[in-house]
């Protein structure tokens, strides 16, 4: 894929988690409007492979939007530029011969880098295993009238369950807070008849991991929900905590 | 750890302090704001002067000014010790470029609250403080029953037990009060272009604060509900954000007019 346009990129080299980094300055030409944005990055690192250097390391898996692993905040925005897209879905055409671009991993305690853009969201795999899910014994699946749900709550579940874990949220957050991730699957379960079985105790044991992990506050600044790249809502975080002040005023401990 | 322990120490339950405890201040500054329009009555301060003995006396209303500062002093420290783990919850290393898309005021409370707590220190010990503390003067009203106008003087006289002193005089047929003049003291103390330039950023703190944590509270309480949200963000724009600003910052602007004039 062969294209006209000339870019300086500014990116992010560290080492690993216990060196400094810094901000490093590569020149990049004939890069197609066409490509991805790590399309691009793939350009780069053939290119410093080819000048002997140590390729930058990126998170990427699906190239489709649909796993969250990309994770780049790009000319001050996590995902760059676009609303409602993911870094893998970004393409050049987003951008301008001869821009500058600066290209940073996520920045948030709970996530320390690991190496380069790379950065380790184990914090929110342990949110989700302290109880974004519904015990339930696997078997033939029950007819599926047997569980009424209203249309309604089916879409707001639907929507939250959109959420693909990619961590924009805490990036964009002043807080590094985590709340819309953790909201977001907190109402995917509390919507449905099948999560409210364990619904308080699940709130509870989220919200203290969540807490646990090192995770900033809300102060309701609504820049997660403006960078989400699958429009979740903030609504989401309102019936978390709703689901929280019930949980821990309505339970016995 | 007890549910109540557990529930304040979490990051949302530090919110729901920061949230009631907000609403509350809220309410408050619109008795604040309705009772202070007093000044603006062309009765010489007779109005006004009684109304702050009636707020400085009265039972009940004392009680909620003790809860009212203690709500006052817990929302700064939970709001900024909150501000601080936030900040630390970004990590040691910060952004080069950011590129927000969110409101200046909803970035800023912490700033914004530190402007207002140093803003009430002033003012409770300029007001507060001395009408409580102070030598505040006596001033003598005399209304006549009949037409209800009122003409004042220096009280010069005995002293006076307390903060008032009331009674009707058969001679002149006037009701006469010995009231603590509070009046005169926001006279004089507005007629100070800077105590009335520091009122206004302290006004304007208020205004950036509520614009956005008026709507905010509501959100943090779990209350965010298509039927209810115009409403909500009309009052916390309208009435919070801009009325009740508006009409506090009038205050030292009328009498620094006034003082102009004199
Ligand atoms: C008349 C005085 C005040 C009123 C009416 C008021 C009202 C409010 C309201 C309604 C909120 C939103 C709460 C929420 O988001 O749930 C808030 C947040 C906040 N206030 Fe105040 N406030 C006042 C004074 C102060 C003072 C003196 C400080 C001291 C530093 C302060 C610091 C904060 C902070 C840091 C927040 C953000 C909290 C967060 O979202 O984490 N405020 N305030
Ligand atoms: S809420 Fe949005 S931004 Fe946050 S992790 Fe989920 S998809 Fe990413
Ligand atoms: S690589 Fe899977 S969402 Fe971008």
């Amino acid at each position: 894929m062969e294209g006209n346009m000339n870019l300086t990129l500014q990116v992010w080299r560290q080492k690993n988690s216990r060196t400094e980094g810094r901000m490093e300055s590569y020149k990049l030409s004939g890069i197609s409007e066409d490509m991805s944005f790590l399309e691009m990055f793939d350009v780069l690192n053939e290119q410093l492979i080819v000048e002997g250097k140590e390729p930058v390391a990126f998170d990427h898996d699906c190239r489709e939007g649909i796993c969250g692993a990309c994770s780049m905040y790009i000319n001050g925005r996590p995902h760059g530029p676009l609303q409602g897209v993911t870094t893998c879905q970004l393409h050049m055409r987003s951008f301008k011969d001869g821009d500058t671009i600066v290209v940073e991993p996520w920045r948030a305690q709970a996530f320390p880098v690991i190496k380069d853009l790379v950065t380790d969201r184990g914090s929110f795999d342990r949110i989700i295993s302290a109880g974004g899910f519904i015990s339930v014994n696997t078997g033939n699946a029950q007819d599926a009238n047997s569980i009424p749900v209203p249309k309604e709550n089916a879409d707001a579940s639907f929507m939250a369950a959109a959420c693909i874990g990619c961590g924009a949220c805490v990036a964009a957050c002043k807080n590094a807070s985590a709340m819309l991730f953790t909201s977001a699957k907190i109402s995917q379960l509390a919507l449905l008849p099948q999560g409210q079985a364990e619904s308080a105790a699940r709130a509870k044991k989220m919200i203290a991991q969540m807490d646990e992990e090192g995770f900033g506050a809300c102060t309701n600044t609504g820049a997660c929900a403006a960078e989400c790249p699958k429009g979740i809502s903030m609504e989401n975080i309102a019936r978390m905590n709703r689901e929280y002040f019930a949980a821990e005023m309505g339970t016995k401990e | 750890m007890s549910w109540v322990t557990q529930t304040f120490s979490s990051t949302l339950g530090r919110k729901l302090i920061m949230s009631l405890t907000g609403l509350f201040l809220s309410v408050f500054l619109i008795v604040h704001v309705s009772g202070n329009f007093q000044l603006f009555h062309s009765d010489e301060g007779l109005g006004f002067n009684k109304y702050a003995v009636f707020m400085t006396t009265f039972p009940p209303i004392k009680v909620v000014s003790y809860g009212l500062y203690a709500f006052i002093l817990l929302h700064a420290i939970d709001g900024l010790l909150l501000a601080a783990k936030n900040r630390k919850a970004r990590g040691p290393q910060r952004y080069v470029v950011v590129r927000n898309q969110s409101s200046w005021a909803s970035r800023n409370m912490a700033i914004l609250g530190t402007v207002l707590l140093l803003y009430i220190v002033v003012h409770m010990h300029d007001f507060w403080w001395q009408y409580k503390f102070g030598e505040v003067p006596y001033r003598q009203y005399e209304q006549s029953l009949a037409t209800g106008t009122v003409t004042s003087s220096a009280y010069n006289g005995p002293a006076i037990q307390g903060k008032m002193e009331e009674f009707v005089r058969e001679d002149t047929q006037t009701r006469v009060t010995i009231v603590k003049d509070l009046y005169a003291e926001t006279k004089a103390a507005f007629a100070n272009p800077l105590l009335v330039a520091f009122y206004l950023l302290g006004m304007w703190a208020l205004a950036y604060h509520l614009v956005h944590g008026f709507q905010s509270a509501f959100q943090t309480l779990g209350w965010n509900h298509p039927k209810y949200n115009p409403l909500i963000r009309f009052v916390g724009v309208w009435v919070f954000g801009i009325g009740i600003p508006l009409a506090f910052a009038a205050m030292p602007v009328y009498f620094y007019i006034k003082s102009l004039g004199a």
